[in-house]
């Protein structure tokens, strides 16, 4: 029997249970083996922000249709046999968002922040779950942090910030890095054998393959560019736009999933364009009408646009109209045909000819 | 005897919002209670269902058309909410 195989014995015979973060990449999966490998009962927490990139988002546009659809973190819940509990937690996040005690890194992603939110969240459930159920409750909290992975969040000095700003102090373990940080109580109470555990740091990714495949796990995500729309430059821009344009840094789940879809033009401070790609989108767009204005081709195949903000002139509609027009199919001919909805319900039919593309300046593209 | 089915409408709602409102909804269900599910994310396809499987329910049906899928299960039984 190989050595990651074999369980550490627990002679007062209580098994020890974590909370695991499960983002769905490789590195909580490796975290959540290792901790299986040592006898240990995990449980796996994924959190919504709002924010995750996920393959459905893909699903809405047909270009991106045979990309992987399934949620990852809950794929690797069953490939591991453990529970998984999703939790939304969207709404108190904003804060972490909009206030960030640690700033933000490269673009709007607030990743120390972030970090410490959620094993906060963790933190506050394993305590809720040990007074609820007492030893059925858990002993500790295991994340798949290494340290110098991450510029913002994962460096040798966050580590500790992590773990005493979220509260979860030294039951927080982190299985892939343990060895190069101070033992923790599963450690020191002999729940888990720090000696197998291991020291990965840095960026580089082979030590991670190379347990897999000791692992015996052939298959697992590979997020290009992490798994939060906060690191994307062009998505951030876009909600740093929405911000300036409404003179206030909030918003709403809709307005962050609205900024994932469709190509956005803000001919104008008090209002924005979002106009879907493809047929998906439309589909997609199709659900907000009944909250924003919405623009339409009749006289041609062509996009749905929503507005969001205000046209303070019919001069300001039909240059937007015209803007919708130049996406449709009709983009060459003299007049294209567009119907105004109101979120109310009230439509009316202009008439424009499509803008030509020097009539859209780039500065007018958000993202 | 007709079965009492509790629906769910979570049309135009991307995953994993269809799950999580999937599993807030079983938590207010008794054992054996039957849910169906409607979506619109054609992901929910796959994580509906994967979702009961991690979790103990069962998945009675799937069906899927053009713009809807609908997923009907029944409620395992409960564990310990975290």
């Amino acid at each position: 029997m190989s050595e990651a195989a074999t369980p550490i014995s627990h002679p007062e015979s209580i098994q020890r249970r974590a909370i695991a973060l499960v983002s769905g990449g490789l590195d909580s999966m490796l975290a959540v083996k290792a901790m299986q490998e040592q006898g240990i009962h995990v449980e796996g927490v994924n959190f919504f922000t709002g924010f995750c990139v996920e393959g459905h988002t893909h699903a809405i546009r047909k270009k991106d249709q045979d990309k992987n659809k399934r949620n990852n973190a809950l794929w690797v819940a069953e490939k591991l046999g453990i529970k998984l509990h999703i939790v939304d937690i969207s709404e108190e996040y904003k804060d972490v968002v909009l206030n960030p005690k640690h700033g933000y890194g490269a673009n709007l992603n607030p990743c120390l922040d972030c970090k410490i939110f959620m094993v906060n969240q963790a933190t506050l459930m394993l305590n809720k779950a040990r007074e609820l159920a007492g030893e059925k409750g858990f002993d500790f909290i295991v994340t798949g942090e290494v340290v110098g992975q991450r510029p913002k969040s994962q460096r040798k000095e966050t580590m500790p910030i992590i773990s005493s700003e979220s509260g979860a102090d030294d039951r927080l373990l982190r299985p892939l890095s343990a060895r190069n940080l101070p033992e923790t109580l599963p450690e020191r109470e002999g729940w888990v054998d720090r000696e197998r555990l291991y020291d990965f740091s840095g960026r580089n990714r082979k030590p991670q393959m190379a347990l897999a495949r000791k692992f015996g796990l052939e298959e697992y995500a590979q997020p290009a560019g992490g798994c939060c729309f906060l690191t994307d430059e062009s998505y951030s821009n876009k909600l740093a736009d929405l911000w300036r344009a409404r003179n206030e840094r909030r918003y709403e789940l809709d307005d962050i999933m609205l900024l994932k879809v469709g190509r956005h033009i803000r001919p104008a401070e008090h209002h924005k364009l979002i106009i879907s790609r493809e047929e998906g989108e439309n589909r997609f767009l199709e659900g907000y009408r009944y909250q924003f204005t919405s623009l339409t081709t009749v006289s041609c195949p062509g996009p749905l646009a929503l507005v969001d903000g205000t046209f303070e002139s019919d001069e300001e509609l039909r240059r937007a109209a015209a803007i919708v027009a130049r996406y449709s199919k009709g983009r060459a001919d003299d007049e294209v045909v567009l119907e105004v909805k109101e979120p109310g319900g009230v439509a009316r039919e202009v008439a424009v000819r499509p803008a030509l593309p020097d009539e859209i300046p780039l500065s007018w593209h958000v993202g | 005897m007709t079965e009492n089915v509790h629906e769910l409408d979570v049309r135009r709602q991307l995953c994993p919002i269809p799950v999580i409102k999937t599993q807030n909804k079983v938590n207010e269900l008794a054992q054996g209670a039957v849910l169906r599910v409607t979506c619109t994310d054609p992901g929910a396809l796959n994580d509906i269902p994967a979702w009961c499987r991690i979790n103990g329910h069962e998945v009675l049906e799937t069906e899927q058309d053009d713009r809807e899928v609908v997923i009907t299960l029944r409620v395992g039984e409960p564990s310990v909410a975290l």
